[in-house]
C-alpha cells in the first residue's frame, strides 16, 4: 500500500459523490478548483453558485495550517476571489521548511457557523482508528484531550454500537445525524480505498453535516479497481517538490514502465553521482556518502529496479550522465554505478543500456574528469562486469569494477578519496 | 557461498514492493557469510506499509531458537516497526546480541517529502527517520554501526566476541555440494548451447515487430500488401510479383464458398446446428476436404505436370490414365457442359492469358479437355484443373522457383492449402449464418433414407 495525498477538491468530490451512493446522504457542499488555466467566466457557467454566494478561497496544495498562515480569505465575492488568486498564484510560500509556488486554489461558499466538529479516519495495521471531537477547528491540537477515539479491527463491521463512544456526549437532537454521517463517511472510506480522511472542521447547516475542510489520502495500489469510482484523480507531488526538466523526464519514463526509475537532483554542483540498482541499495549508497561526511558533494539520488529493459536503462542513464557531467569545472568527479547482489535481474542486460549511454557521452565524461566506480552482483554478473571493464579501456575513462567479493558500499569511500585528492 | 552452519540468524527487513526485489537480502547474506560461520535463517519482510509479520515478531521467535546465537537486522526509514524491537530490547525480552542498521539516513538531504523505492520507506516524521531509529536501537542495547559500510565489521566483532566467550564454536566450513549449472544462465553467458526442438524459417516474433519471411509488419501494412502477398511470404518465403499474388487472391475468392450443399458446408451447418462452437463447426467441414471433395488441385497439377514434362500428347495422357483406371483429376463436372463452361474457369484463364508470361501448362490442360470433351460432354476442365495447371504456369513462368522447388511444392501439397484456406472463409460464414438464424438441431428425415436389408 502506498498512501498518496489528494487535493481537498478531490477529497470533497469523492466524499460528496459516494456518500450519496453508499449512505443516501446528500451533502450540500460545492467546490470549484482554480489554477493558472482557469477561465472564470467558463467556471461560473459550470458552477453558477459562484456568482450568487459569498465565497471562501484557500490554496489546495496538500499543506495544512492555512488559516494560521493567513492564506484563507473569507466572505468574498467572485471578483475579490479572482483578485485574491491573481495576487498569489505562482508566488512562493514556505510551509514546514518546504518552499514552493502556489498553483491550485479551492473556492467554496462562505458558511458562517458556530459549531466545529472534528472527524478523522486512519487506516492502520490491524484496522481503522476513527476519531471525533466536538471541539474541532484550528485549535484541534490544543484540544486533543477532548478527541474521542475508537479502533475498529479489520474483520469487524461498522455499526451504530461501535460508533457509540464517539457520539455519546452529543446532544440528542444532533446525535443521530452525526452518527449516521460518521458511518457513511466510513463506508466511503472503505469502499474507495482511502487510507486517511480528516475533516477539520465539519459543521451542521440546517441540521445537516457540512464538511468545511477536508484532507484525504488514497491507497494508490488500489487504482486498478477504482478507475470509475475515483474518476479523474490527480496525485500531486508533495508540496515544495518541483521537478526539474530532467527529473520530470525520468518521472514520465517511470510512469510508463512497470519498472521503477527514480531520479532526484540534490546538488547540481555535487561531485559524487549515483546510479544504483534496487530500492534498498540506492538508499544505502546515498546514506553511506552522507555518513562518511560528504553529503554536500552528493549530486543526486537515483534508483532503477524491477528489470527495466535495455532501452529504458539507456534513456535513464543518459539523463543521469548528462546531469553528472554538466558544467565541467576542472575538478574530478565520480559516478557510482552500484547495486547489491541481484536475485533475478540479468546484470549484463541492464548494464548494456548503461554502457551504451556511457559510450555516447564519452567526451562529456572526459571533459568533466569523471571517475567511474562499478559494483554489482547477481545473475550473469561476470559478463556484465567484463563488459564494463572493456568499456573503461575502450573509452580511456578511469573505471573500476567490483563484484560480490567486495563490500557493496566500498566504492563510496573510493569515490570520496578520488574526488578529494589533489590533481 | 553461504555456510551450512546453524549459528547466526539474519533478520532482514526490506524488499518486496510489488516487484520482486531481493538484491539487498542476497547482499546481506553474502556479507554475513564472509565474516561468520553461517546463517540459520533469513527473512525479507518486505518494505510495504503493513507487512504480514513484523520485525519484533521474528526477533522474538529467533530469540527462542537455541541454534540462533545472534541476530542481524536491517531496517529502513519510515514506519514505526523498529520501535517494537526497541521496546522488546528495553524490556529484556531479547537476550541475544542484536546487530542493527536502519538505512535512509540520507533522507534529511531531501528538501521535501520523498517516496523512496519502497512503499513503506517514506520520509515523514522525525520518529520515523533512520537517525532516530538507529539512536533508539542503540540506546536499547543493540549494536549499531556508524554507517552501512561498518555493518560488516560490527557483525564480525559481535561474532568474534561470542566465539571468545565460548558461546559459539565455529563450525568448519563444509564444501557445498556441486549444484548443476542453470541452463539459461549458461546459455546467456555463452558457455553452452542446447539443441533446439523446433526450427522456424517463415516468421520471427522476437524483435520490435513481427516479421514474415524477413519483411517487417510495418512494411507489409505501409506498402499496401494484400493477403496474396502475405501467403507468398509465409508459404513461399519470397515476395512474388503482383500478378502472382493477385492470382492467388483470385483463387481464394473463387474457392471461398460453393453453397450449402457441398459436403464441407453441409457438415459445418449440421455441426453448428448441433450447438457446437465456431472451431468445431469449421473443422468438421474442413475434415471432408480430401480426394473427393476439393482435394483435386494438387493431383491435377501433379498429373498435368508429369504428362507435359514427359511430352505426352493429350491423347496419350488420357488413354494412359484410362488404362490405369484413374480418372483424370481436374476434368469433369456434375453440371457444367462443353457448351456451358464453368464461369470461374473462364475468369482464371482470362486473367492468366492477360498477365502471365507463359501459360503452357494451361494450354496443355485445354488440349486434354478438348480430347475428353470428344468422349463426353460433361468432361470439361473444372476449377481444380484450371487452378492446378495455372499454378504450374505461375511457378515455372515467374522465374522465381528452381525445378526442385516446384517439384517440392507440388509434392508437399501446397495447392490444396489454397482450397483449405479459401473454403474456411465460407465455412465460417455458414457457421455464423446458422447461429444468427438460430437454427435448431438438424435431423435427417426418414423419408430420405432407404432402409433396406
Amino acid at each position: 500500500m502506498a498512501r498518496k495525498k489528494i487535493r481537498e477538491y478531490d477529497s470533497k468530490r469523492l466524499v460528496k459523490q459516494h456518500l450519496k451512493r453508499l449512505a443516501g446522504i446528500d451533502l450540500q457542499i460545492c467546490s470549484a478548483q482554480v489554477t493558472q488555466s482557469t477561465d472564470f467566466s467558463e467556471l461560473t457557467n459550470n458552477e453558477p453558485w459562484l456568482s450568487s454566494s459569498r465565497l471562501v478561497v484557500k490554496p489546495d496544495m496538500l499543506f495544512g495550517k492555512r488559516g494560521k498562515s493567513g492564506l484563507v480569505a473569507l466572505n468574498l465575492d467572485l471578483a475579490q476571489v479572482a483578485e485574491f488568486v491573481k495576487g498569489r498564484l505562482g508566488t512562493e510560500v514556505e510551509m514546514g521548511g518546504c518552499k514552493g509556488p502556489i498553483t491550485t486554489f479551492i473556492v467554496e461558499p462562505f458558511v458562517p457557523h458556530d459549531q466545529e466538529y472534528y472527524l478523522s479516519i486512519v487506516s492502520e495495521r490491524l484496522g481503522c482508528t476513527i476519531s471525533f471531537s466536538e471541539c474541532g477547528g484550528i485549535e484541534i491540537e490544543e484540544n486533543w484531550d477532548k478527541v474521542k477515539t475508537i479502533f475498529l479491527p479489520t474483520e469487524k463491521h461498522m455499526t451504530l454500537e461501535a460508533c457509540a463512544p464517539l457520539i455519546a456526549t452529543l446532544p440528542l437532537e444532533v446525535r443521530g445525524k452525526i452518527g449516521d454521517f460518521i458511518m457513511g463517511v466510513f463506508a466511503v472510506f472503505q469502499d474507495l480505498d482511502f487510507s486517511f480522511i480528516e475533516m477539520n472542521p465539519f459543521t451542521l447547516v440546517n441540521g445537516e453535516p457540512y464538511p468545511l475542510d477536508m484532507r484525504g489520502e488514497l491507497d494508490d495500489t488500489a487504482a486498478f479497481k477504482n478507475f470509475k469510482k475515483w474518476g479523474d484523480i490527480e496525485f500531486p507531488l508533495p508540496f515544495g517538490r518541483v521537478l526539474s526538466s530532467t527529473e520530470g523526464f525520468i518521472h514520465a519514463l517511470d510512469e510508463k514502465t512497470s519498472a521503477s526509475l527514480k531520479f532526484t537532483v540534490l546538488n547540481p554542483k555535487g561531485r559524487i553521482w549515483t546510479m544504483v540498482a534496487g530500492g534498498g541499495a540506492s538508499v544505502i549508497y546515498a546514506d553511506t556518502v552522507g555518513d562518511l561526511g560528504y553529503a554536500s558533494e552528493l549530486g543526486n539520488y537515483a534508483e532503477y529496479s524491477g528489470a527495466p529493459n535495455e532501452e529504458e536503462v539507456l534513456q535513464y542513464a543518459r539523463v543521469v550522465v548528462d546531469c553528472a557531467t554538466a558544467d565541467p569545472d576542472g575538478q574530478k568527479r565520480a559516478l557510482l554505478i552500484g547495486g547489491g547482489i541481484a536475485n533475478f535481474t540479468d546484470v549484463a542486460a541492464t548494464f548494456n543500456g548503461i554502457i551504451r549511454a556511457l559510450r555516447e557521452k564519452e567526451s562529456k565524461l572526459k571533459a568533466s574528469r569523471m571517475h567511474i566506480y562499478v559494483r554489482r552482483g547477481g545473475p550473469n554478473y561476470q559478463t556484465g562486469l567484463a563488459k564494463m571493464r572493456a568499456l573503461g579501456e575502450e573509452l580511456g575513462v578511469p573505471l573500476e569494477v567490483y563484484g560480490p567479493e567486495a563490500t557493496m558500499t566500498g566504492i563510496c569511500k573510493q569515490a570520496i578519496d578520488c574526488v578529494m585528492s589533489a590533481a | 557461498m553461504v555456510g551450512s552452519c546453524e549459528k547466526i540468524m539474519i533478520f532482514y527487513f526490506f524488499a518486496f514492493f510489488l516487484k520482486l526485489q531481493g538484491g539487498m537480502s542476497n547482499e546481506l547474506y553474502n556479507t554475513i557469510a564472509r565474516v561468520t560461520d553461517g546463517i540459520y535463517e533469513g527473512i525479507a519482510i518486505g518494505g510495504d506499509v503493513f507487512p504480514g509479520s513484523t520485525l519484533s515478531d521474528h526477533v522474538l521467535r529467533f530469540n527462542n531458537i537455541p541454534q540462533v546465537k545472534m541476530i542481524v537486522v536491517l531496517g529502513e526509514l519510515g514506519g514505526q516497526d523498529e520501535y517494537s524491537l526497541v521496546e522488546a530490547l528495553k524490556q529484556g525480552k531479547v537476550n541475544k546480541p542484536v546487530v542493527a542498521w536502519v538505512s535512509g539516513t540520507c533522507a534529511r538531504l531531501f528538501k521535501s517529502e520523498v517516496q523512496f523505492g519502497h512503499a513503506g520507506a517514506k520520509s515523514g516524521g522525525e520518529l520515523e527517520s533512520a537517525q532516530a531509529k538507529n539512536q533508539a536501537l542503540k540506546d536499547a542495547g543493540a549494536v549499531v554501526p556508524t554507517s552501512y559500510e561498518a555493518l560488516e565489521t560490527a557483525i564480525k566483532e559481535t561474532f568474534e566476541k561470542l566465539v571468545e566467550a565460548g558461546k559459539i564454536t565455529p563450525v568448519k566450513e563444509v564444501k557445498p555440494p556441486q549444484i548443476p549449472e542453470d541452463l539459461n544462465i549458461a546459455i546467456k553467458s555463452g558457455r553452452v548451447r542446447a539443441p533446439t526442438h523446433i526450427i522456424s524459417t517463415i516468421s520471427d516474433d522476437r524483435g520490435e515487430e513481427p516479421c514474415y519471411a524477413g519483411v517487417p509488419m510495418s512494411s507489409i501494412v505501409e506498402q499496401g500488401y494484400g493477403v496474396g502477398d502475405v501467403i507468398s511470404l509465409l508459404w513461399f518465403k519470397r515476395s512474388l510479383p503482383r500478378y502472382c499474388t493477385k492470382f492467388i487472391e483470385i483463387c481464394i475468392m473463387l474457392c471461398a464458398d460453393h453453397g450449402p450443399c457441398v459436403s464441407g458446408a453441409h457438415n459445418t451447418i449440421v455441426t453448428a446446428r448441433a450447438g457446437k462452437d465456431l472451431v468445431s463447426s469449421l473443422v468438421s467441414g474442413l475434415l471432408t476436404i480430401g480426394p473427393r471433395f476439393g482435394g483435386a488441385i494438387d493431383d491435377a497439377a501433379r498429373y498435368f505436370k508429369d504428362a507435359y514434362d514427359r511430352g505426352l500428347t493429350a491423347y496419350e495422357f488420357v488413354e494412359s490414365m484410362k488404362k490405369k483406371g484413374i480418372r483424370v483429376p481436374g476434368i469433369g463436372h456434375r453440371i457444367k457442359r462443353g457448351d456451358n463452361r464453368d464461369k470461374r474457369v473462364e475468369l482464371l484463364q482470362l486473367f492468366a492469358r492477360t498477365n502471365f508470361p507463359s501459360v503452357k501448362y494451361m494450354e496443355y490442360a485445354v488440349q486434354v479437355e478438348t480430347y475428353t470433351l470428344s468422349k463426353a460432354n460433361n468432361l470439361v476442365l473444372n476449377v481444380d484443373g484450371a487452378i492446378g495447371s495455372l499454378f504450374l504456369d505461375l511457378l515455372a513462368g515467374s522465374g522465381m522457383f528452381t525445378k526442385q522447388e516446384i517439384d517440392e511444392i507440388i509434392e508437399i501439397g501446397y495447392l490444396n492449402g489454397l482450397f483449405v484456406l479459401a473454403r474456411s472463409i465460407g465455412l465460417i460464414g455458414h457457421t455464423f449464418d446458422q447461429k444468427r438464424l438460430k437454427q435448431p438441431l438438424y435431423r435427417h428425415p426418414w423419408e430420405d433414407v432407404l432402409y433396406t436389408k
